[in-house]
């Protein structure tokens, strides 16, 4: 089954459009990283598969277009880069707020939408951080009371913009391992930017470059993810490599600091492309 | 495992109503007239229970006719002011929103002074032209907000722009009326600073279905207002539709203000100091602050217009009170909030 697949979607804020021309398929249980330097439309994307911008095109959610807000809703859940948090919640009202769609308009919680809450804050080691005030947690520990709120929806498509923002890179690493252990238990499809690019080639399977609101090209990591790629589109000087143990990582370099050691795939001459 | 949601809790809400109770026996017992709190208190029990009453039938229209819907009123319009803050301040996600934010105080106070410079000899009015005029054009103002915020893109913070907006432009249209008629002057002021001077069982009448509506309305959407607080885009991406939920509670809590302004004027800062101290008190879930504003709106403002009533001979305005009382704690407000940010 197709989780999502978006054909030639095109969509932005008023008449004038921030992406267009997008196509990807994400199989059920798939990881897709959005990357692509800045201003290039991810959030958008990821904004637009929600259902809070409007699309033309084809966007289809479980082979299924147009769905209404309330059911895609319990389908999809999303979590933008810079979730507002209330102050003065506690950790299990704000993971509650995710059972909404699942709720009469004027309904309130049951006895089972408490006890999901309570599973999935026992299930990110949020348990003992319940009562607490989630203004007061630190950046970590909200990262994942944000990610626990998205799964008490129950949604089986998960859009994640940029999750690791402001995180440290062992915090940032245990919350896409999470991510990544929740995807394989529990089936569920991942879509996120990225803009770790490492993060990016190590955690999702396929990726899509944007760069000025279309699609630069897409596919596993390693076919995504060249030399020339980032040169050209972020402007940028760097290296792909394999880690020993066979992941990809992206190096920076300095530019300019004479013949680009890089490996097969370095463009001749190595010049960045000026104009970004 | 334990209950670790923010909920309005028996032995809290019960607490709450009994000293709303407490307060508003206490302001019937004590009056500006010595009736001796034991013989009014025997004389209600008189009437709970069918007795002997121990006061004169003057002394009795006096408990009855005014001091008890006096203290009603009181209640109500404190409840409705703070419930009414509460709400604002949760749409706006702002702590310092009050209910005349979206242009209620300018368009009833320019309604109030049309009435008073144009039609001051109007007489054989069942309630008089003031209180329907207040009401109609605090829900002008706010309309009228609404209107140009929508029209702006209807996000918050261009709907509390163009409440900005509207309210001088009301205000200068009410500076200018007041001023071709200076001589209505100390009329108009003194309906500003709020007061339950007049009141008798007529004005409890018409504030309380509007009010009534307003607090069960805001009751039923106090878990849509906690969803508000997570912003547009993520309340929309949980299945709401955050434009329609901000309407229907604005509308409900203008109601409410609306209905408090048309019988006592403008009353400040009840909107604003109640809400927070239920915050400070019982936490910041809507589902908490709504009804506990309601309740600690009702005995704050009781209480201050015991205050207004008893503390000088004569009577302070009732505005001033809560501003005296309620403008400090605003400050300290501010100051806590500052750190809080920093």
């Amino acid at each position: 089954m197709t989780a999502l697949s978006l054909r030639g979607m095109r969509s932005g804020y008023g008449d004038c459009p921030v992406v267009q021309g997008v196509s990807v398929e994400v199989p059920d249980g798939g990881w897709l990283a959005i990357v692509g330097p800045n201003g290039a439309g991810k959030s958008t994307v990821l904004k637009t598969v929600a259902g809070l911008l409007a699309a033309q095109g084809e966007v289809l959610i479980g082979g299924r277009p147009r769905l209404p807000r309330k059911q895609l809703a319990r389908i999809v859940g999303y979590a933008p880069q810079d979730p507002a948090i209330p102050v003065g919640l506690t950790v299990t009202d704000y993971v509650l707020l995710g059972r909404t769609p699942h709720l009469g308009l004027l309904a309130r919680e049951s006895r089972h939408d408490l006890s999901i809450v309570e599973e999935v804050l026992a299930r990110l080691d949020l348990a003992p951080l319940a009562g607490r005030r989630i203004d007061l947690l630190s950046g970590g520990e909200r990262q994942r009371a944000v990610l626990a709120r998205v799964l008490a929806q129950r949604a089986s498509l998960l859009l994640l913009d940029e999750p690791t923002t402001g995180l440290d890179l062992g915090h940032a690493q245990a919350l896409l391992e999470l991510i990544d252990r929740l995807r394989r238990e529990d089936g569920i499809t991942v879509v996120s930017t990225l803009h770790d690019l490492t993060f990016a080639a190590q955690y999702a399977d396929q990726l899509l470059m944007l760069d000025h609101g279309t699609a630069v090209a897409a596919g596993a990591p390693a076919e995504v993810l060249t030399t020339e790629a980032l040169t050209r589109y972020y402007g940028a000087s760097a290296e792909v490599r394999e880690t020993s143990r066979g992941e990809l990582a992206v190096l920076p370099v300095r530019p300019g600091s004479g013949a680009n050691p890089a490996g097969a795939d370095a463009p001749p001459g190595g010049t960045a492309t000026s104009g970004r | 495992m334990p209950d670790t949601r923010t909920r309005l809790r028996a032995p809290v809400l019960a607490g709450g109503l009994l000293v709303l109770v407490a307060v508003l026996l206490c302001a019937v017992l004590a009056g500006a007239s010595d009736l001796g709190w034991q013989r009014v208190l025997a004389e209600i029990w008189a009437q709970v229970t069918g007795g002997q009453s121990p006061l004169s039938a003057r002394e009795a229209a006096i408990v009855w006719q005014l001091r008890v819907p006096r203290v009603l009123l009181a209640s109500i319009v404190g409840a409705a002011l703070a419930v009414s803050g509460a709400t604002f301040q949760g749409v706006f996600r702002n702590p310092l929103a009050d209910p005349y934010l979206l242009g209620a105080a300018a368009g009833a106070g320019l309604a109030a002074t049309l009435v008073v410079v144009l039609a001051p000899a109007v007489t054989g009015w069942v309630v008089g032209p003031l209180p329907p005029a207040a009401f109609a054009g605090a829900l002008g103002g706010v309309g009228l907000s609404w209107l140009v915020g929508r029209s702006a893109g209807g996000s918050t913070s261009t709907l509390l722009l163009a409440g900005v907006a509207v309210a001088s432009f009301l205000t200068a249209i009410q500076t200018f009326a007041q001023q071709l008629d200076t001589q209505t002057i100390r009329q108009v002021y003194t309906w500003m600073l709020g007061g339950l001077n007049v009141t008798g069982w007529r004005q409890v009448a018409i504030a309380v279905p509007y009010v009534a509506v307003a607090a069960v309305v805001l009751c039923l959407s106090a878990r849509l207002l906690d969803v508000l607080a997570l912003g547009d885009a993520e309340a929309a991406s949980l299945g709401l539709r955050p434009g329609r939920i901000r309407l229907v509670v604005l509308a409900a809590a203008s109601l409410a203000t609306a209905a408090a302004v048309s019988v006592s004027g403008l009353i400040g800062f009840v909107g604003i100091v109640v809400p927070h101290v239920v915050r400070m008190l019982a936490g910041s879930s809507y589902r908490v602050v709504i009804p506990l504003s309601l309740i600690g709106g009702a005995a704050f403002l009781v209480l201050a217009d015991q205050l207004a009533r008893t503390i000088m001979p004569g009577e302070l305005p009732l505005g001033v009170v809560t501003a005296f009382t309620g403008a400090p704690f605003f400050a300290w407000i501010l100051r806590s909030s500052r750190r809080r940010l920093s």
